[in-house]
């Protein structure tokens, strides 16, 4: 008699907890009847059309199991990718199915079921790249796949009957207007850093005596918390604009989006100047050496030798801050910095949590993306000495 | 021509090279001996001003080292750093290029320079020049970093240890290399090692440096006959000397009239050679031929014993 012996995947057997959990005793969806109204939890089959909702635990289920036992990877990425793509799906199926006919108050969001399937699919998409080792250039296409499903679904409307696309209809405006904000204040505050971080840091990594004044300080800033530190910057900034001719016509404020960049600003530098020093404190000392024994001059072993030694962990500094930036710079509303953390508020102030998710899920998009990408890049750069030219 | 003249380092209270002279002849080796820490490499990163003398003067052909700026006087000497200091962003091909690229040499002079040189150090040009130092192994780098001193055929050449990684074979190779370059173009070196056999071997003239000072600076021989002190007698290594002694030797200067048995020994090798196949084959004599094979006469143990001794 053959003996079959079952083994389980570490990380499969949180993800099958979590994923049985949120299929079988979370709610799928809420129903509420209008933006404000406390919502009651639907759950998958109350959710669905009477064949889909079978269909949609079934391959929860399946899915479950395939994460749970020791499978070959390419299954699990299988999966986990319908699984995605299913759930993507069907709850546009259920905000249009929950929806009384005729109806524009009721509102749908996903409920906590939803968003706990959607983390564990990711947790087990992610493990699945991860193992599957992917070059820098086959994550970035997976990227811009995922990121064509999800504006193709967007594009197709299967998702309007759900909340926060109402929300966003209402908004559509102000919603762009507002992500450009952000995207100005996340990505300009991190270039101004960059331009004054990577000399400074230079300058530390040459001058000793500045390297542990200048580094101390600026660890002194990025302890001070963010409201805290915007809320400093009103009383100079504010005198800044009364007193300083001009200033005020840039700009320039008290409140608003000068504080708001500033803060940012300041917030970048320690990684940026922290990482410029430690990646040129690591060019081995022999490739300097070497590099005065030829001639160089100094000038040309800062750009010929240091700099592209030092440029990897320099790249990781600047990834650290793209990603705390476009995170922090949801703050920046509460002092009328704008971005998308005016949703994010607005929503909070009317409890109306699907106002708050049209803030935040761009955001995390946002984030996660840049992570992708600046990785890849990072990985581009530090392999490219080492690939085999063949 | 080098002269150092009287020169010092110190760095705070302690003096790492302290009032070293001495004359390097144009177009000769002068090899720098001398335990850990003695001060060799601090003396010659002082000729290319890596390192900036506390006093005294270095002097290139009549020309003060100072009276070029730093990194220009730099391009001018060639300089194999001790324990290669490749660039590890930069193939091969790259590194070697170091110096003809920033002195500014055209595409095709450079292509052909890497090429000639990678030939010489037997590199397959295919195979090793795009690739990046960490995919070579020790003794490969190492010829890397003495092919880029070479790149920009300097007339002096400055090498710290250079071939201390390579296996006695590749070793061998490499100092007869180096001895076919400097006497093709010329070059004036300036070798550290700490390998006697190397010293003696190459060295036109030995600086033995003691805690920064040089103690005894004169031709190979003198200095194994009459070493000037009992360091220098410790580092020579009484117990080798006699064999060092013949290994400076050729056999056409022992050979005795006469005739032997047996395969005839060339006279341009040398009479440690020459002892070493007559003790392990157990004879006492061996014929000596010239170059075209004309018979020269024997070398015999005991000639050659006499030759070990200590002269008077
Ligand atoms: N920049 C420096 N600051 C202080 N001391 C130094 C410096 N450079 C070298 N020294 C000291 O000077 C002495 C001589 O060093 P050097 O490198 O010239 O020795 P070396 O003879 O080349 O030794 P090795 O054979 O081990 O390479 C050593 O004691 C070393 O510690
Ligand atoms: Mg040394």
């Amino acid at each position: 008699m053959q003996v079959m012996t079952v083994r389980f995947d570490k990380l499969g057997v949180v993800i099958a907890a979590i994923i049985a959990y949120a299929a079988f005793a979370a709610p799928f969806a809420t129903f509420r009847a209008n933006r404000i109204v406390p919502g009651e939890a639907r759950s998958i089959l109350d959710s669905l059309p009477a064949a889909v909702g079978p269909l949609l635990l079934a391959i929860l289920v399946i899915a479950a199991i395939i994460a749970l036992l020791k499978t070959p990877l390419v299954l699990r990425l299988a999966a986990s990718v319908i699984a995605l793509a299913a759930l993507a799906i069907l709850i546009g199926v259920a905000g249009s199915f929950l929806t009384p006919e005729g109806n524009t108050f009721a509102r749908i969001s996903p409920a906590s079921g939803f968003w706990l399937l959607i983390f564990a699919f990711t947790l087990l998409l992610a493990d699945v790249l991860t193992r599957l080792n992917l070059s820098p250039w086959a994550r970035l296409g997976g990227l811009v796949i995922a990121a064509l499903a999800i504006g193709l679904l967007l594009a197709s409307g299967s998702w309007n009957s759900l909340s926060i696309l109402k929300e966003y209809a209402n908004r559509a405006d102000s919603f762009w207007a507002e992500g450009s904000k952000h995207v100005t204040l996340a990505l300009g505050s991190l270039a101004a850093a960059v331009v004054v971080g990577l000399p400074l840091g230079i300058l530390c990594h040459r001058v000793d005596k500045f390297r542990a004044g200048v580094l101390n300080v600026l660890n002194i800033i990025q302890t001070i918390p963010s409201i805290a530190l915007f809320g400093l910057l009103i009383a100079p900034l504010g005198w800044v604009a009364t007193h300083v001719p001009g200033a005020a016509a840039l700009g320039i404020r008290g409140i608003g989006a000068a504080p708001a960049f500033l803060a940012l600003f300041l917030y970048s530098l320690l990684p940026v100047v922290a990482n410029t020093v430690v990646g040129l404190a690591g060019v081995p000392r022999a490739a300097n050496d070497a590099a005065r024994g030829m001639g160089m001059t100094d000038r040309q072993r800062l750009f010929g030798v240091e700099f592209p030694l030092a440029f990897p962990v320099i790249l990781t500094g600047i990834r650290i801050v793209l990603v705390q930036n476009i995170g922090l710079a949801t703050i920046a509303a509460l002092i009328g910095g704008g971005g998308f953390g005016v949703f994010v508020f607005q929503g909070v102030g009317q409890t109306a949590m699907d106002l708050v998710l049209l803030g935040a899920v761009p955001t995390v998009a946002m984030a996660f993306a840049a992570a992708i990408i600046l990785d890849a890049v990072i990985e581009m750069t530090a392999t490219k000495r080492r690939v085999e030219t063949a | 021509m080098i002269e150092i003249e009287g020169i010092t380092k110190r760095y705070d209270a302690t003096t790492v090279v302290d009032e070293v002279s001495m004359l390097i002849e144009p177009r000769t080796i002068a090899v720098i001996v001398g335990t850990s820490g003695s001060g060799k490499t601090t003396l010659l990163r002082m000729i290319n001003r890596l390192v900036e003398p506390t006093s005294g003067v270095i002097k290139l052909d009549g020309a003060d080292n100072r009276s070029l700026p730093g990194y220009e006087l730099r391009r001018s000497i060639g300089y194999a750093i001790q324990g290669h200091g490749l660039f590890p962003h930069r193939t091969v091909a790259q590194n070697i290029a170091t110096v003809p690229v920033l002195l500014g040499w055209d595409k095709a002079r450079i292509k052909a320079r890497v090429e000639e040189l990678m030939t010489l150090y037997q590199l397959d040009l295919e195979a090793f020049g795009p690739r990046y130092p960490h995919e070579l192994s020790g003794g490969q780098q190492q010829r890397v970093g003495v092919a880029r001193a070479l790149a920009a055929e300097p007339n002096v050449l400055l090498m710290d240890e250079p071939f201390g990684a390579l296996d006695p074979i590749i070793r061998n190779k490499a100092q007869e290399d180096l001895l076919a370059i400097q006497k093709r173009f010329g070059t004036t070196i300036i070798l550290v090692t700490h390998d006697m056999e190397e010293a003696v071997h190459m060295g036109d003239k030995i600086a033995v440096m003691d805690a920064g000072k040089l103690v005894q600076y004169a031709k190979p021989a003198e200095i194994l006959a009459k070493p000037a002190s009992a360091f220098v007698e410790t580092l020579v290594g009484a117990s080798e000397k006699p064999f060092r002694l013949l290994s400076l030797g050729r056999v056409r200067d022992a050979v005795e009239t006469g005739t032997a048995e047996g395969e005839a020994i060339l006279d341009d090798a040398s009479q440690r050679d020459a002892l070493a196949e007559l003790l392990w084959s157990g004879r006492p004599a061996l014929p000596a031929k010239g170059a075209d094979g004309k018979p020269l006469g024997r070398v015999t143990v005991d000639g050659l014993v006499k030759r070990a001794a200590r002269p008077a």
